[in-house]
This record gives structure tokens, C-alpha cells and sequence, in this order.
């Protein structure tokens, strides 16, 4: 119990240390965006009564009359409330809004994708790692070179052979925009056909690390004793394999995991500039560009928010599958 | 300040990580003193060393001999030929001329970032490890935190907020360097931790020495492979944030480095138009350089954990087999 206490304990603090962040970021910069923010608001149409800055004041900080504290408790407030202010660069949506249509997106490929790559990782790092010395060990040394490889760049030349040179998969975007959306089978056609090139460079970009941590913990479980028994036993190759060696060397590369998330979504930043998809990595950059500083904070939080979430949940789950840790903490 | 331990004393002593079953080398192979310091020349190294050290000499002094990177040219988009060994870009400037400056660019962000990040997490991880109580939990709650904060996300919202004509390259370093030197930070409390229940560190204490001095002249010395694998894993990682930074368009203002390159190459819709001399060279470089410390940092990781260490032509047979186990559970926690 004292473990999932102190788990939960840090995820609030590291919550509390994003939101405050966020808070503090535009306040300690220079210039004010507020007036930015005014401006494009005017240019937009829209109406600029002083009701909206006293929100974006509230957001930003450009309101020196308040003190910090009392700034601080507001914008706590705003954000319990679900309020993020409103979206210039889709003006008039809430930010909210902008992100909940951005989300789905991301989360299927983004999320879609790191599985893929993680059981396929496993998967390959369990045979190599079993055949050590073999040919499938020459493997190895490219993933050293994959891994310095700028994910990006990866992705811009897979993109110029696989679709602008062979045609195989469309190039931009998340669907088909003469298509309307809905659970119609030509939308969801189009929408798997245009995430499958941007999946595929996530996977390729992403599976070595999982396969060479997965490959040496495989050589060290492979001699540990209870593997000797097993052998001696007369167990199938295959069973031994599998129930024995892999269950026990998959469990640093589940913990590991957790601390990948965050880098799974710094790579869906990459990924939805490269493609141009519509998913929220995309959405914070079009926000840095259009100084959309409300949409930008929004995004930024959800990120950290689903982030902080996804290792909580991991954690938890390592807890519950290898109880050691729950006991030396 | 009297001097009760010969300050080499800690040199003497096995790298740490060592002490934890460790496999009876034989004397052979082993080396003390300064020389334990150093990696074994293997293929691997020379590799990792030759990428680098060409690809540093290219930065360093390539912008000598190249033209000016952004002289206008009315020849607009060629392929690489005689005058232009690597092709010109859209507007005619040398590709060539460019790479160089911008290999230049990227290095200098690479090691500021480097230094700065070694430097923080030296200081969050080693003095949080070495005093212990509240002062390490405040530490290591810090270093936690940080680590699961999204970086890339948290960069371009910093970014973002600061004036284009304000971002500098230092200003990027900065901001590179305060998100990225979380981990390094984890594995160095980690080590130090375990150096500090040494009887000589204990023994420097008990004799009254100053906790700066026993960080500094004990524990410090002992850390110097580690902090430089961590040295050479941080100058990666700005390399390659700060590329994915310039390529976003949320790069340093006033410094050309590969990032930017590859920006413009993307917005002059070099892949379009097939105009591989100017997005893959740029790329290439980043690999490159990326294999080569990576590759040195594998050489590095022989000494922070000996038994990783080839037993070389004598077999020590199944002693080691269980050797890559620490190095499993570093590589995922890199």
C-alpha cells in the first residue's frame, strides 16, 4: 500500500510542478503577449471587451496590479474549471475544443505505433537474444547507428522514397479532405492508409532500443540457474524460451516503458510536422507560430497530463507484475 | 588541512560498479592508476573516435577553406557537379559551403549543452547522493520530475514565449540543457551513493575533512568515466533535440547549424524535388557523428563496468556470461 501511495504521491507533485511551470514560463519571459494576443484577436474580429484580457491576463500574467500569489490562485482556479481560454488562431473555438478534435488523432497513431514497436522489440530482442552468436546477432550494430539517426530526417527520406518516389502511401495529412468525417468506410480507409507511412518511421526509428535491451537481458537470463533446471527438466526449447527466460527478461524493458513515454510524444511533435497530420503535435506548433499562446499552454498541459498518466498506469502495473519493487521501496 | 589519505588513494580503487560480484580478471588485464581511466583500444573505439574527429576537423576548419555559405547565385536548384561538389540549393547558395558552417554550428550548441547539462547533473546527483537526508529527497524528487516532464514539448513552449529576435544560440543551450540533464542526474546519485559507504570516503570524513573537499578530491575522481559517458550521451542528445529544434523553426536566430539546413531544405520543397544533395547530407553528418560517440560512449561503458569487458584471448568461460546485465538496464534507461 505504501508503495502505490508514494507512487501516486510523486505523480501529483510532478503535476503540480508542470502546472506551476506553466505558469511561470510566460511570466519570466520577455515582451508581453498579451498585447499579441490582443492584437491578432482585433485582426480576427474579434471583440476585444475587458472581460477577454482580464482571462488572458489571468492565463499569462500581464496583469502587474495582482500580485503573483493572487494570480496564481486564479489561474489554479481556471484551470479546475476546464478553462483555457479561447484559441486566436481558430478564433472563435475554446481551446478545449481544439484540442479534444486533435487528440483522437494522435493517440491512435502515436499510441498504435509505440505498441507495434515495443512487442515487436521484444519480440525480435527474445530471439536474438536466444541465438546469441548467430547471424541474427549481426543486427546489433545497426541499431547503435538507427538510434543517432535524427527521427526526423529518417522520416523525410522514407517519405521521399516511399511516397514521393514509389507512390505507395499519400504524403501529407490524416485523411483524405474531400472525404467527411464519420465511421464511414471510405474515411476510415483513407485515415489507415495516411497513418501507415507515419506508424511505419515511428516503428523503425523506435525498435532497436526496445530490441537491444530486451537481447542482453535475454543473454543474462539465459544463465541463470533456473534455466539449467528447466533444460534438465527436458522442457521444449520453445517453452523454455518463452515462459522461462522471456517473461523474466521482458521486466526491466516494461519499466523502461514508462520513462519512454515521454519521448513517444516529443516524437508525435516530429512525426505531425513531417506528414502534416492533424494530431496535437502538429496543433502546439501551428500554436507557436500563430503566437496562439492560450492554445499553446492548453496543449502543453494535456501532453504533460496524458504523459504523467501513462507512467502512473505503468507504474502501477509493475508494482502488481514483479512484486520486488513494491518490497524495496 | 592535513593530508591522512594519499590523495591517489581513490585512483587505486576498481572503478565503481565494480564491487558488485565482480569477475576475478586476469592480472594480466588488469591496470591501475590513471591508465584504468582510459577505454581499451578496440575497432569499436577507433571508429567512434576517426567519425568524430573527421567530422570535428570538418566544422573546425572547413568554414576556413569554404566559400560564404550565403552567397546568392543566379543558377537556382543544380545537382552536384564541378563547381559545386554538393550541388547548390534553391537560391543557388553551396551546399558544401553550408554544410561546413553549419557542422560548426551544431558542434559549438552540441558541447555548450554538453558541459552545461554534465555540470548540472553533477551537481543535483553527486551533492544529492553525497549529503543524503533531506537535502538528497529534495534532490532526487527534483531530478524525478524533470524526467517525466515531456522535454520536447516543454522546449517548444519555452521557445515559443521568447521573442525571435531574443533566441539565441545560448538562450537555446539553456533551455536545452535545463531539460536534458535529468537522467544523467539519476545514474550519478546512483553511483555516488554506492561510493560514498567506501572505507576510504568514510575514512576521509572521520578524519575531519571538509564535505567539499571529500566530493571534490574523493568521490569526483571516481565519477570521471561516468561523467564523461554522460558527458558524451548529453552531447547527443543536443545535437540531436537542437536539429529537431532548427527544423521546426524554433531554432536559435542568429546560428546556422544542420537543423536549420535541413529547415530550409524542407520549406524549399527539396524532397519534392528530389533534391537529395541538399536534405541527406546534412542528416548524414548528424548520424554520423551520433554513431561515433555512441560508439565511444559503448568503450566508456567497459570502464564504468569492467564486466563488460571482452575476457579477450584467454576464455574466462561462463563467469562471464552474465555480463551485459548492468548494461541492459542502462540502455533502457538511456
Amino acid at each position: 500500500m505504501r508503495y502505490y501511495a508514494r507512487k501516486i504521491g510523486f505523480y501529483l507533485v510532478a503535476l503540480w510542478a508542470a502546472v506551476t511551470l506553466n505558469f511561470f514560463i510566460p511570466r519570466m519571459m520577455p515582451g508581453n503577449p498579451v498585447d499579441i494576443l490582443m492584437a491578432k484577436l482585433q485582426q480576427r474580429g474579434g471583440t476585444v471587451d475587458p472581460s477577454v484580457r482580464r482571462s488572458y491576463e489571468l492565463l499569462l500574467g500581464a496583469d502587474r496590479s495582482d500580485s503573483l500569489a493572487r494570480q496564481y490562485l486564479s489561474y489554479l482556479g481556471n484551470l479546475l474549471h476546464g478553462d483555457f481560454g479561447v484559441s486566436v488562431s481558430s478564433y472563435p473555438a475554446k481551446v478545449s475544443d481544439v484540442i479534444g478534435q486533435s487528440l483522437p488523432w494522435t493517440i491512435v497513431l502515436i499510441g498504435l505505433a509505440t505498441l507495434v514497436s515495443f512487442v515487436l522489440g521484444l519480440v525480435l530482442g527474445t530471439l536474438v537474444g536466444w541465438k546469441r552468436g548467430s547471424w541474427l546477432d549481426s543486427i546489433i550494430p545497426s541499431t547503435t547507428v538507427l538510434a543517432a539517426v535524427p527521427y526526423f530526417w529518417l522520416a523525410l527520406i522514407l517519405a521521399a522514397l516511399l511516397s514521393s518516389t514509389l507512390h505507395w502511401f499519400p504524403l501529407l495529412g490524416g485523411y483524405d479532405v474531400s472525404l467527411s468525417m464519420g465511421w464511414n468506410w471510405s474515411f476510415i480507409s483513407s485515415a489507415v492508409s495516411h497513418g501507415i507511412l507515419p506508424a511505419l518511421t515511428i516503428v523503425i526509428s523506435s525498435v532497436g532500443g526496445w530490441l537491444l535491451g530486451m537481447r542482453n537481458m535475454m543473454v543474462s537470463t539465459a544463465a541463470e540457474d533456473y534455466i539449467l533446471t528447466a533444460r534438465a527438466k527436458g522442457l521444449r526449447n520453445s517453452r523454455i524460451m518463452i515462459r522461462y527466460a522471456a517473461r523474466n527478461a521482458a521486466l526491466p524493458s516494461v519499466a523502461g516503458f514508462a520513462t519512454s513515454l515521454g519521448f513517444v510524444v516529443s516524437g508525435s511533435v516530429m512525426t505531425e510536422q513531417v506528414f502534416s497530420y492533424p494530431g496535437i503535435g502538429g496543433r502546439l506548433l501551428q500554436a507557436v507560430e500563430n503566437n496562439d499562446y492560450a492554445l499553446m499552454q492548453g496543449i502543453f498541459l494535456v501532453i504533460t497530463v496524458a504523459v504523467l498518466g501513462a507512467n502512473l498506469l505503468v507504474d502501477l502495473l509493475y508494482g502488481l507484475i514483479d512484486p520486488r519493487t513494491r518490497a524495496s521501496n | 588541512m592535513t593530508s591522512v589519505i594519499p590523495p591517489s588513494s581513490g585512483l587505486e580503487d576498481l572503478p565503481p560498479g565494480a564491487e558488485s560480484g565482480a569477475v576475478p580478471s586476469p592480472a594480466s588485464t588488469r591496470r591501475t592508476g590513471w591508465r584504468a581511466m582510459l577505454p581499451t583500444w578496440t575497432p569499436k573505439l577507433a571508429i567512434g573516435l576517426g567519425l568524430v574527429v573527421a567530422i570535428a576537423l570538418f566544422g573546425l576548419i572547413g568554414p576556413v577553406f569554404a566559400g560564404n555559405p550565403d552567397t546568392i547565385r543566379n543558377i537556382g536548384l543544380t545537382a552536384p557537379g564541378g563547381d559545386h561538389w554538393l550541388g547548390t540549393t534553391q537560391t543557388g547558395q553551396d551546399v558544401l559551403d553550408q554544410l561546413t558552417h553549419a557542422t560548426r554550428g551544431s558542434l559549438q550548441i552540441g558541447l555548450l549543452v554538453g558541459v552545461m547539462a554534465t555540470a548540472l547533473s553533477a551537481v543535483f546527483g553527486v551533492i544529492g547522493g553525497y549529503v543524503g537526508g533531506i537535502v538528497d529527497e529534495v534532490f532526487s524528487l527534483f531530478s524525478n520530475v524533470m524526467l517525466v516532464i515531456p522535454g520536447l514539448p516543454l522546449v517548444i513552449v519555452i521557445s515559443g514565449f521568447v521573442p525571435a529576435d531574443q533566441r539565441g544560440s545560448w538562450t537555446i543551450a539553456l533551455v536545452l540543457a535545463l531539460t536534458g540533464w535529468a537522467a544523467a542526474a539519476r545514474v550519478l546519485r546512483a553511483q555516488t551513493l554506492s561510493l560514498r559507504n567506501r572505507d576510504y570516503v568514510a575514512a576521509a570524513r572521520v578524519a575531519g575533512e571538509k564535505p567539499w573537499r571529500v566530493i571534490c578530491v574523493e568521490i569526483l575522481p571516481n565519477l570521471l568515466p561516468v561523467l564523461a559517458s554522460q558527458f558524451v550521451f548529453s552531447v547527443i542528445a543536443a545535437i540531436l533535440s537542437e536539429a529537431g529544434l532548427s527544423f521546426l523553426g524554433l531554432g536559435a536566430s542568429n546560428s546556422s547549424t544542420l537543423g536549420t539546413m535541413l529547415y530550409f531544405a524542407q520549406n524549399g520543397f527539396a524532397l519534392q524535388r528530389a533534391a537529395w544533395w541538399w536534405f541527406v547530407p546534412p542528416g548524414l553528418i548528424i548520424a554520423a557523428f551520433g554513431c561515433g560517440l555512441a560508439l565511444i560512449n559503448l568503450s566508456l561503458d567497459e570502464i564504468i563496468n569492467p564486466r563488460l569487458r571482452r575476457p579477450g584471448r584467454k576464455r574466462v568461460g561462463r563467469a562471464t556470461s552474465g555480463s551485459s546485465r548492468n548494461h541492459a538496464v542502462r540502455s533502457t534507461v538511456a
